[in-house]
């Protein structure tokens, strides 16, 4: 080939690739939303017409709504105990010097690391002797448990950046370390907290490992019950269902986007630490 | 620095006790069990590898997972490339799309390939009615190629991720420098740049394959009775046999095969610079 001509098919190749590849990650999810409008009784596609009628159905089905508040009653709780305890350590691990920090910092990002699966039988087999075991308590502390590394890790990416004079002048001008905390730092780390309690609200949301062996058949997450679904007769209702949680897990993210419209994305800041890390 | 400043050390207490109590002494008692149930000894290990059906969920793990490793590379590399040298706005746009299944339920999305994959989906109608280039629609679910396509659609975002952060601070200038000494596209590609985005590519490869090591809801939708994985075997002991022992087992081998892989990948690239 001459080089003529592959100075001109590299870039249209380049796009062409780029744009299955795109198609490839959003198609799905576009597909579980056009199913849940189908109007056939069966799940089939495409559709041959669009109803709300598996919305209705899934209206008028006792068993979605209460999977629905169950997952409600523990994602907020959760999500609040996760962005507490874990602000609180991010501003720990930042200011604070006491020996093992790293230790620490590593201790509390574990559950990150380890694989879900060994979570969620460890937690059974703990919480099913403390009497924890298929209750919202106990979904709500192992939900807790799982957000609070993403909280920390966000909230220290922000901690990182501000700017220890700033507290040190408050200091200076007679402020209480308390006080400056709130007054000065606080504000600046708000938008991190914010998305801290966003990522811990979609954590819980979407959580379905750790909550198929901790719910029991009356305290049911919405996954769980999708989960039980899929495995059986899978009909539209369960598109329903689908885009619905997608609904939620992508408007929560548009939400943080915009809150964070100018600072770069936590989650890439976090894959470039990774990168980093590896390579020394 | 005062000793007030050391005592913010204090605020890590309520997560440190969070995360010891609910998750560090589970996983621990989880991981005695392999040696004391039902009794002190290395029995629970032996089981494992004696029984074939064992050792072959073992063997599926590694490959499935160094298959979709692979599958992610050449998926990935293209996407965050695009996004590395794409302009502001398509750039966002990029991340935008490869945040959209990062955020995504795991749940949702091997749904979606269930009605894609079907015998009758999307996929089937395409190659059998639309285009009539098959006369039998081909079996792509509840089997390996099911798995496969499953898990790399839901971790290719772990891999575009790093791969992105490294693309993007690579330094223009050097394959600027190589294109002017005469070396044509592909040679400067894979002398030049590839190597330079070796450590992106690492990361991304690590978290992909350590992440497939442990997946539990993907293989079990979307895989046959011939894909079973370490995970589905954990909970098979626990939910039908109610055997902790053997589940510790396999935690243990799970946990070994993902600490293993971190360290060998982090002391490989240590070497490498080198």
């Amino acid at each position: 080939m001459s080089a003529l001509s592959s100075d001109r098919l590299w870039p249209w190749l380049r796009a062409c690739l780029c744009l299955a590849i795109v198609i490839f990650l959003i198609f799905p999810m576009v597909i579980v939303v056009i199913v849940s409008f189908s109007s056939a009784p069966f799940l089939t596609f495409p559709p041959p017409g669009l109803s709300l009628q598996w919305y209705r159905k899934l209206a008028s089905l006792p068993v979605w709504f209460d999977a629905i508040s169950t997952s409600a009653m523990i994602m907020i709780p959760s999500a609040l105990i996760a962005t507490a305890a874990g602000t609180a350590a991010a501003v720990g691990l930042a200011r604070g010097r006491f020996p093992g920090a790293s230790a620490i910092a590593s201790l509390i990002m574990a559950p990150m690391v380890v694989p879900v699966i060994i979570t969620a039988a460890a937690m059974l087999g703990v919480f099913r002797s403390w009497g924890l075991q298929g209750t919202v308590l106990g979904l709500i502390l192992a939900h807790a448990t799982l957000a609070t590394p993403y909280v920390v890790f966000t909230v220290l990416a922000a901690m990182r950046l501000v700017d220890q004079q700033l507290e040190s002048a408050a200091l200076t001008l007679g402020a209480t370390h308390w006080r400056a905390f709130w007054r000065v730092t606080f504000p600046l780390i708000l938008p991190a907290v914010l998305s801290g309690l966003l990522f811990a609200m979609v954590i819980s949301f979407d959580e379905l490992v750790v909550s198929i062996f901790l719910s029991s058949p009356t305290v049911r997450p919405v996954t769980v019950q999708m989960w039980s679904d899929v495995r059986g007769d899978v009909d539209p209702t369960i598109a329903a269902i689908g885009a619905l949680l997608l609904a939620f897990s992508i408007g929560v993210l548009l939400l943080e986007t915009v809150l964070n419209r100018q600072r770069t994305h936590p989650f890439a800041a976090r894959a470039e630490e990774t990168a980093t890390q590896a390579a020394p | 620095m005062s000793d007030r400043t050391d005592a913010r050390g204090w605020l890590v207490v309520p997560a440190v006790v969070i995360v010891g109590v609910l998750f560090v002494y589970p996983v621990a008692w989880l991981l005695v069990r392999s040696v004391t149930e039902p009794q002190l000894g290395l029995q629970n290990f032996t089981k494992l590898i004696e029984a074939p059906v064992y050792l072959k969920a073992l063997w599926n793990t590694i490959i499935i997972s160094g298959a979709v490793t692979l599958l992610c590379v050449l998926l990935g590399y293209p996407i965050a490339y695009a996004m590395a040298h794409a302009g502001e706005q398509l750039r966002r746009f990029l991340i935008f799309i490869v945040l959209i299944p990062f955020w995504s339920s795991i749940l949702v999305r091997t749904f979606a390939w269930m009605v894609l994959l079907q015998q009758k989906g999307l996929i089937n109608k395409t190659l059998v009615e639309y285009l009539g280039l098959l006369e039998t629609p081909l079996t792509l679910i509840y089997n390996r190629t099911g798995v496969l396509i499953g898990m790399s659609h839901i971790l290719l975002p772990f891999m575009i991720l790093p791969l992105y952060a490294v693309l993007s601070r690579s330094d223009p200038s050097l394959t600027q420098a190589a294109a002017s000494l005469g070396a044509p596209p592909v040679r400067n590609f894979l002398r030049v740049y590839l190597p330079l985005s070796l450590p992106g590519l690492l990361a991304g490869s690590v978290l992909v394959f350590v992440m497939g090591l442990g997946y539990y809801i993907t293989p079990a939708l979307l895989g046959g009775p011939g894909d079973t994985m370490i995970a589905q075997l954990i909970e098979m002991q626990i939910a039908d046999f109610g055997d902790w022992g053997l589940a510790g087992a396999l935690a243990v081998i799970l946990l070994l095969g993902t600490t293993t892989t971190f360290l060998l990948v982090s002391r490989s690239l240590i070497e490498g610079v080198r």
